[in-house]
């Protein structure tokens, strides 16, 4: 077989000029194993499990990159959901104590982000869920590698507005404790949230998983913007089948590099996650991958259908490539990660609402924005609501994370640094819904949920 | 090379590609710096596209003593000096995006 120069060119400019990466791999653990009645040994073999396991990830993940020329932007670890691990040593300070150890054998290892530290609590709470939730504020602002995440419903089991009440407070008590409210940043609500997703801040080690499992983030925003700009005429027909090619090969590169290093680190390989992710970096924007549309800036009209039509087609080309699809394998549409987001929020082409539609037709949800820190509880709590009801009744994964900060108003700009990036604090409605969210209880599942 | 754990034994077919302005001299510094390292090329091609001048070698690196790490390293450090973007990767990756 003989790859031709054109081949080569295409797969390279790829890399060289459309930022092509592998977001992350994340490699899951689990650490029920790790389970002790004497709390001290019960941490130290949690250190050493994720201490050990993350520093030959980094090692095996830098001979892959050089191999296959493939930038591995982060390597991450995600493990088993902690509440269940803490049930016999649910108090806030084993919580906290818990938290700075794994975050520690993270920095250790030199893990990025380890995700995990979070409950499923869609039918109700445990004790040990409830006190996960009194301690994260303490956790998120005491750390800085943990991510943690609530699955608050699914189209199964309905929604649990009493845990969103919660979680709303919760988060205004870690906005207040973290500058900027950055400690927010490190938490998602979920419903519908999947076992496997390699991405932060929700990724966890499932139940159903087994003890390790490698999963693969693969991104191109800028690959899939700079092939819409080359077909100008192109109609929608026809721009589906370019972006499902290009997916196609961009997908394959992932599963190759997921594969290989699952095996040279002996633990079976997960999924491959084709989200379209973009960063802060120039040309790995999604929302420039739609304005290439011809749409002059994402917000206007016709930025859901271009959003619509984008992910279909990166799903189709995705599943052509891998029979291990899985994650949130959705468009991501963070606010302060995106440097066309942004720009749309300070021009006024993007509002809250328009977002909010988005998420009807991309997975993910609303993600990473900035809300007055005079916002209520309440309304924090209805904004959660609103898009985790879109997940619960189109039967698929949304999340919220939102970040509330202290003394900002809408218009203004909040620097996180780094991969969070920046976000133009956004408008919220004057009006008020806490009286409905005070009601509590569950929203029931919807009638599509009784299909057997 | 020194082989990755689980390569085979043989062939480990390598494409070096370049992409940059035209200028004299690419193709025999890049062939004389991998000559001196024990690479072998086992084909080569070049063409102008969109405005670049590429070019693609195919090289077999099992009789080289180096690292690919240091191999890549090197590469870049050759290409830089001509300023050219001069990238190695394994054939795998061209096989599984190219080929069904």
């Amino acid at each position: 077989m003989t790859i031709s120069l054109e081949e080569v060119y295409e797969t390279s400019s790829m890399f060289l000029h459309d930022n092509l990466d592998i977001r992350t791999v994340t490699l899951g653990i689990n650490l029920k194993g790790c389970i002790d009645s004497d709390f001290q040994k019960f941490r130290n073999k949690v250190y050493k499990k994720i201490f050990l396991n993350g520093r030959k990830l980094i090692a095996e993940a830098k001979k892959v990159e050089v191999k296959y020329g493939v930038p591995i932007v982060n390597k991450r670890i995600s493990v088993t959901p902690i509440s269940l691990i803490m049930e016999t040593h649910c108090t806030k300070q084993k919580y906290l104590q818990m938290a700075l150890t794994l975050d520690r054998a993270a920095k250790d290892s030199g893990i990025d982000f380890i995700g995990g530290f979070g409950a499923f609590v869609q039918k109700g709470m445990t004790e040990s869920d409830a006190v996960l939730v009194e301690a994260l504020p303490e956790v998120l602002s005491r750390t800085d590698r943990i991510c943690s995440f609530i699955n608050a419903g699914s189209n199964v089991s309905g929604l649990n507005l009493d845990a969103v009440n919660l979680i709303a407070e919760m988060l205004k008590k870690t906005s207040k404790k973290t500058k900027n409210g950055i400690g927010c940043a490190k938490f998602v609500v979920f419903v519908n949230a999947p076992e496997d997703n390699p991405f932060m801040a929700g990724a966890f080690h499932g139940i159903g998983e087994p003890d390790f499992s490698l999963n693969i983030g693969i991104s191109g925003p800028g690959v899939v913007r700079s092939v819409i700009e080359k077909n100008k005429d192109c109609d929608l027909t026809g721009l589906s089948e370019l972006v499902k090619r290009t997916v196609f090969k961009i997908t394959r590169a992932g599963e190759l590099v997921g594969r290989e290093l699952a095996e040279n680190i002996n633990v079976p390989f997960g999924v491959t996650d084709i989200s379209l992710a973009p960063t802060t970096r120039p040309g790995d924007s999604v929302a420039k991958t739609i304005e290439a549309f011809g749409i002059e800036r994402i917000g206007a009209h016709g930025s859901t259908l271009a959003l619509a039509l984008l992910i279909d087609a990166v799903k189709k080309g995705g599943a052509m490539a891998s029979s291990s699809v899985g994650g949130l394998s959705g468009t991501f549409i963070p606010i302060s990660e995106d440097l066309g987001m942004i720009e749309a929020v300070q021009k006024g082409a993007l509002s809250l609402d328009k977002l909010e539609a988005f998420t009807a037709v991309c997975s993910v949800g609303l993600d990473m924005f900035a809300v007055p820190g005079s916002t209520s509880a309440e309304t924090i709590a209805a904004i959660i609501g609103d898009e985790l009801s879109i997940g619960i009744m189109n039967n698929k994964t949304t999340a919220v994370r939102i970040i509330p900060v202290n003394g900002k108003k809408p218009g203004q700009l909040v620097e996180f640094g780094g991969l969070l990036g920046t976000a133009p604090v956004m408008k919220v409605s004057k009006f008020s819904s806490a009286k409905f969210m005070r009601r509590g209880g569950r929203m029931p599942a919807p009638i599509t949920s009784m299909r057997n | 090379m020194k082989s990755a754990k689980n390569a085979k034994k043989g062939k480990e077919l390598l494409f070096i590609s370049v992409i940059g302005k035209d200028k004299k001299g690419i193709v025999a510094t890049i062939s004389n710096h991998l000559y001196k390292n024990g690479i072998n090329i086992e084909d080569i091609n070049q063409k102008v596209m969109e405005g670049y001048f590429v070019m693609t070698m195919v090289v077999d690196a099992k009789d080289s003593k180096k690292s690919l790490e240091k191999i890549r390293e090197e590469l870049e450090e050759v290409g830089k000096k001509m300023n050219v973007m001069v990238s190695i990767r394994h054939e795998n990756i061209f096989k599984m995006m190219h080929r069904i």
